[in-house]
């Protein structure tokens, strides 16, 4: 059955005030046009996850979207600091905000423990480092076999809605990306509902056709939507590069409250949707698109 | 640019890949470290296999790459992995040679700050955070910093210690059984420093060019160890400043 929605109707139906919510991607296929659905439904108190909250949750927390961040690293990356965020946690202007950090691979372990329906993932992490001082559910342990190794576990992260983005996926949902990988799969397994944002909507032979490229099944997924360019001004692979140059003005707007104010009433509160945002944007796409560079082929052989 | 045609940064950047002559696998990280990376692999290590956190190995970038999540890193790369199997199959299990890591601030036993300046739960900044060099400061085997010199970055006492490096006591650091072993080189805009085998301790071992030793202690909160035969680093050779401003950065965004 057909599980294609708009973006507006996937968030409304799935993503409730309160709830925890990772939109994942590591650079890579960052799903803004579904954090810019979430800032115009003007939801509340939500709880955000993701390895690197980056732009997007500069302008969710902007937003007023949030109460807590749950991170590993937080920065606009290769350009500089989410000034947002920072005025949150620094001077809680205009309100705090709760944090909870891992390392990075203390939140991939989080993801694999929630996917896998475990109570905790251990990691030889921290030691020594002062993470686990600010963090209690950061907790050392002793391995129960001979070696008595001592290592750190943390807990399972199961997001009520993760949202990924893809490059294809089928109307039910059968997922395939290439390019980085980051913890889509993972976040998308351990979550209760999961949105997939895709560039096409493609046929379910195309799938077939490379199962190997799979990586989230149309099983654990709710909705499907297609929304080319969702991922300005992040990338993806194959379909367009990342937009540098608005990181690099990213830094300016969110600098200031107020050009960060305009900036979503512009770009966000003033638009239906991410289709009009694609066509304001229309004189970037040109410049964003790569040249060719296609994969071979395997043969995966016909056994009737 | 100084008189002598090259910038402080390319001085950094030069020392600091010589650093990497023979290593095989390299994590490399954000920013500096990402040309550093490259300039070794077109000189001193032809063979250097780039890791990138993002769950890349092998690549070999077309262009300088903006992030460490660059589409340039992917194509024509070895492998492209999930980042679960990057951090446990390839770094928890020992396979990384060498890594690159900096931060807001450094101690004399290369312990780092990336997480903020001044208390945790009220910051004067903000940083970062981890990432993955906490567990890179573990399972690295070699871990080499760069990161430009000021007393408020060289501090005699970490506001927060995101990635443990030396412990102060050898006994203790062969106890720990990490890869790892805290740093084993800083490379800054004035200097090159290893760390003392026997106290773990940073030791000047390289002035740059037209730098004193009055430079170099004026820009540390501590007063250094510094080795007995304390020489200069050799200049960015024509080589290296070609590659550095034609191949990996022309618009001189690191370099100038």
């Amino acid at each position: 059955m057909s599980k294609v929605a708009t973006m507006a109707d996937a968030v409304r139906e799935l993503l409730r005030d309160g709830d925890t919510v990772a939109i994942e991607g590591f650079t890579h296929l960052i799903c803004f046009a579904a954090g810019h659905e979430i800032i115009r439904q003007r939801r509340r108190d939500l709880t955000l996850a993701r390895m690197t909250p980056d732009v997007i949750y500069d302008q969710m927390i902007g937003a007023g979207v949030a109460r807590k961040l749950v991170f590993s690293w937080l920065g606009n990356p290769g350009v500089g600091s989410l000034h947002a965020v920072r005025r949150r946690i620094e001077h809680a202007d205009p309100e705090s905000l709760e944090i909870e950090e891992y390392s990075h691979f203390g939140m991939v372990c989080r993801y694999v423990a929630g996917a896998s329906n475990l109570p905790f993932f251990p990691i030889r992490s921290y030691y020594e480092s002062d993470i686990p001082s600010v963090n209690p559910n950061i907790r050392p342990m002793r391995s129960p076999f001979e070696d008595g190794t001592d290592v750190f576990v943390v807990p399972p992260l199961k997001p009520d809605l993760t949202i990924v983005h893809a490059q294809r996926a089928t109307s039910t949902g059968d997922t395939q990306i290439w390019g980085l990988l980051g913890c889509q799969k993972e976040a998308a397994f351990a979550a209760e509902r999961v949105i997939v944002v895709c560039e096409e909507i493609v046929d379910e032979s195309v799938v077939r056709s490379d199962p190997n490229r799979t990586v989230i099944p149309g099983v654990v997924v709710d909705a499907v939507v297609e929304e080319p360019f969702a991922c300005h001004p992040s990338y993806a692979q194959g379909y367009y590069d990342r937009d540098n140059a608005f990181y690099l003005e990213w830094e300016r707007i969110s600098k200031d409250p107020d050009a960060l104010e305009t900036w979503l009433k512009e770009w966000v509160y003033g638009l239906q949707n991410h289709a009009e945002y694609a066509e304001r944007m229309a004189g970037r796409w040109d410049e964003l698109k790569p040249g060719a560079r296609m994969s071979g082929e395997v043969n995966y052989g016909e056994y009737a | 640019m100084s008189e002598n045609g090259y910038t402080k940064n390319e001085m950094m950047i030069a020392a600091s890949a010589r650093t990497l002559a023979g290593e095989r696998i390299c994590f490399v990280g954000v920013g500096l470290p990402n040309i550093v990376c490259n300039l070794a692999q077109r000189t001193v290590a032809p063979d250097l296999q780039l890791v990138y956190e993002a769950g890349v190995f092998g690549a070999r970038p077309s262009r300088l790459p903006l992030s460490i999540g660059d589409p340039t890193l992917v194509s024509g790369s070895t492998a492209v992995t999930s980042m679960f199997e990057l951090f446990a199959f390839y770094l928890q299990a020992g396979l990384i040679d060498a890594a690159f890591l900096g931060g807001a601030q450094i101690d004399r036993f290369g312990n780092l700050n990336t997480t903020v300046i001044g208390d945790y739960a009220s910051p004067k900044v903000r940083l970062p955070g981890s990432g993955g060099a906490c567990e890179i400061a573990i399972h690295a085997r070699k871990v080499l910093v760069i990161m430009r010199q000021a007393q408020r970055s060289f501090v005699e006492k970490l506001h927060f210690r995101t990635s443990p490096g030396h412990s102060g006591d050898p006994e203790h650091d062969r106890m720990r059984g990490w890869f790892g072993s805290g740093p084993t080189s800083v490379v800054t805009d004035l200097a090159t420093f290893g760390f003392d085998e026997g106290s773990g301790e940073m030791t000047l071992l390289t002035m740059h060019p037209r730098v004193t030793l009055e430079d170099v202690k004026g820009n540390m909160g501590w007063e250094p160890r510094v080795a007995d035969d304390v020489g200069e680093t050799p200049p960015p050779t024509d080589d290296e400043l070609r590659i550095m401003r034609a191949e990996l950065d022309p618009e001189r965004v690191h370099t100038s």
